[in-house]
């Protein structure tokens, strides 16, 4: 036998407490994997978008229109090299629950501003050629088993009615947190299903200095400040973290969730390494009889506690990341999300500081505990 | 275990002036004060006594489990009432061998890991400590029980482990704390065949606080503690 025989031991002395409390360790950690992986992507999310492209929507807010006629004036503005536009089109397949991305674009222009959409020249010219086309990210392909040249029909919400598309192309994103479970569409084809009634969502301009961004940008707003549709123009990136604060303050609940799961696994783990010692007391004096010293005595049951923490921290981190393996539900709006190296660090971090916590106070009992009144306790 | 030795007649532990008492608020309340006394190389002592009399006291201060309030106790030339504890913890996994009166096993032990428990503490290699282990086993007469667990030995068997764990360093004093008091006689007299045996064919030195006269018979001399006054 070895002092790790001798931890082993006393960790299986009570196998269903044990099992009990590295599991409820584990789900705990299966949920702080998961949680922090919902704000990781978020942040991702946040940050996919250039810097050196301008958005400019209505100062309204993103659910208000801009005129069509805005995009001559953007393009007169000095350092903006080109304009493009893209509409919100909020259609689902077959059922609710397959739901995607999908945007009305100002085709040409648009694909040429966007060299994260990798798509082959041939693909290319068969999408702009016909009006009802659609091109689809490669994950949509997976998904949905559809293949390029096969009609799909969208139901819309926003745009009322069936609409169908036939599939042209298929895109690979240049950078995986730009997803490949978008959809896109020729404006010009809900501009003539929506009877002229539509007007673009927003514009995209591209600059030739990214630098100037911030003067190209208070420059467009101030050309529109007394119009009947105003602006806000912002960054993409800045655009983009905008759209995800519309899920509301979710980092600040998640982190709340997690550190009220993180406490509450505190207690379960401290209370069971104070019950584990408390009922062997005994055990603990004839260690320190045969001559154990208490920081021996105290070293054992603080990594008696840490073993519990780091298996089911190590359980419950493997389990939220096998949950993010292949597709699953999220990567349609945010691209990329998993259990992140930085997570996995920091849970192994945390688990750590679990088993440190919940056997500091056993563990100082144990030092602490006089070997002939434990022996007169047990007597 | 050391080899057999006659039993000498030089000093080992020499106890002076030791006084112990606890305070209850502000009241003292001495166990035993000025106690002196020798312990010889090989002896085998019997420390009887009515209860609460200090003599559990005295053998825990002897065993390096307890600090006396003044008075010295040195053990081949150390004052152990000096001691840290952290001092007293080393020094007791080489010098003290104790038995206690309900054995003490760890039940998620076999009874052989149970006696390997003071090697863990020792340079030992795994092989060694194991032919150390089965040599104490073997000596109490419980080598086929080496791999069964405490609960599935009798009280006499599991005080023959407790009494192998305590010699199996090879530790300068055995000491006993009513090492028969939870045995049936027969047991209990095993017990003290093994005790004699220890002090007679192995020339340990051994300290055994009792209630029983006729365990106190078995050793070769016996000492009486009433309201903290020992007398031999």
């Amino acid at each position: 036998m070895t002092v790790g025989g001798l931890i082993r031991a006393n960790l299986f002395r009570n196998k269903k407490r044990t099992f009990l409390t590295v599991a409820s360790v584990a789900v705990a950690f299966f949920l702080y994997g998961v949680l922090r992986s919902v704000t990781t992507t978020l942040d991702a999310a946040a940050a996919v978008g250039s810097e050196a492209r301008l958005v400019t929507s209505n100062a309204s807010g993103i659910t208000f229109t801009l005129p069509e006629a805005h995009a001559n004036r953007l393009r007169s503005v000095p350092g903006v090299t080109s304009v493009s536009w893209s509409n919100w089109f909020g259609g689902y397949y077959r059922d609710p629950q397959d739901f995607f991305a999908q945007f009305a674009i100002k085709a040409e222009s648009y694909l040429a501003m966007y060299p994260e959409i990798q798509i082959t020249a041939g693909d290319r010219e068969a999408f702009l050629r016909e009006r009802t086309a659609a091109l689809v990210g490669v994950g949509l392909l997976e998904k949905y088993g559809w293949q390029v040249g096969q009609t799909i029909t969208l139901k819309g919400t926003i745009f009322s009615g069936d609409w169908e598309f036939v599939i042209r192309a298929a895109y690979t994103p240049a950078e995986a947190a730009y997803g490949d479970e978008n959809m896109f569409f020729h404006y010009e084809y809900l501009y003539e299903r929506t009877n002229g009634q539509i007007t673009p969502g927003w514009f995209v301009v591209a600059l030739d200095r990214p630098e100037s961004a911030a003067d190209i940008a208070a420059t467009i707003d101030a050309q529109f400040k007394n119009s009947t549709a105003p602006t806000k123009t912002e960054t993409e990136r800045a655009f983009q973290a905008g759209f995800v604060t519309m899920w509301g303050n979710i980092g600040f609940l998640v982190r709340a969730i997690g550190t009220a799961v993180f406490f509450a696994i505190l207690l379960v783990a401290a209370n069971t390494m104070m019950m584990a010692v408390r009922e062997r007391i005994g055990e603990i004096a004839v260690l320190k009889t045969v001559g154990f010293t208490d920081g021996a005595v105290a070293g054992l049951v603080i990594v008696e506690s840490l073993l519990i923490a780091l298996v089911g921290g190590a359980l419950g981190l493997a389990l939220a990341w096998s949950t993010f393996q292949g597709r699953n539900p999220m990567q349609a709006f945010f691209p990329g999300n998993g259990v992140t190296t930085g997570t996995t660090l920091l849970g192994f971090g945390l688990a750590l500081l679990l088993g440190m916590i919940s056997g500091a106070v056993p563990a100082l009992q144990s030092a602490r505990l006089s070997v002939t009144s434990a022996l007169r306790r047990v007597a | 275990m050391s080899s057999p030795t006659s039993v000498a007649t030089d000093t080992l532990v020499e106890i002076r002036g030791l006084s112990k008492s606890y305070w209850r608020g502000s009241e003292e309340i001495r166990v035993f004060a000025d106690i002196d006394l020798d312990i010889h190389r090989g002896e085998f002592l019997a420390l009887m006594g009515p209860s609460g009399s200090g003599k559990s006291t005295l053998l825990n201060i002897v065993a390096g489990l307890d600090h006396p309030t003044s008075g010295s106790v040195v053990v081949e030339g150390q004052d152990i009432a000096r001691m840290s504890s952290r001092q007293l913890a080393t020094w007791r996994s080489t010098h003290v061998g104790f038995i206690f009166q309900f054995y003490n096993l760890l039940p998620v032990l076999t009874a052989a890991q149970n006696v390997e428990l003071p090697l863990l503490l020792t340079h030992l290699g795994k092989k060694e400590r194991r032919e150390h282990v089965l040599a104490a086993l073997d000596l109490v007469g419980l080598s086929d029980r080496a791999e069964h667990f405490p609960g599935q030995l009798s009280g006499g068997q599991q005080q023959r482990v407790g009494i192998a764990r305590a010699v199996v360093s090879d530790p300068t004093i055995i000491l006993g704390d009513e090492p028969t008091g939870d045995l049936d006689a027969t047991s209990g007299s095993e017990v003290l065949d093994l005790l004699e045996r220890l002090s007679g064919e192995f020339g340990k030195t051994i300290l055994m606080v009792t209630h029983d006269p006729n365990a106190a018979a078995r050793a070769k001399a016996t000492m009486h503690m009433d309201k903290g006054v020992l007398t031999r």
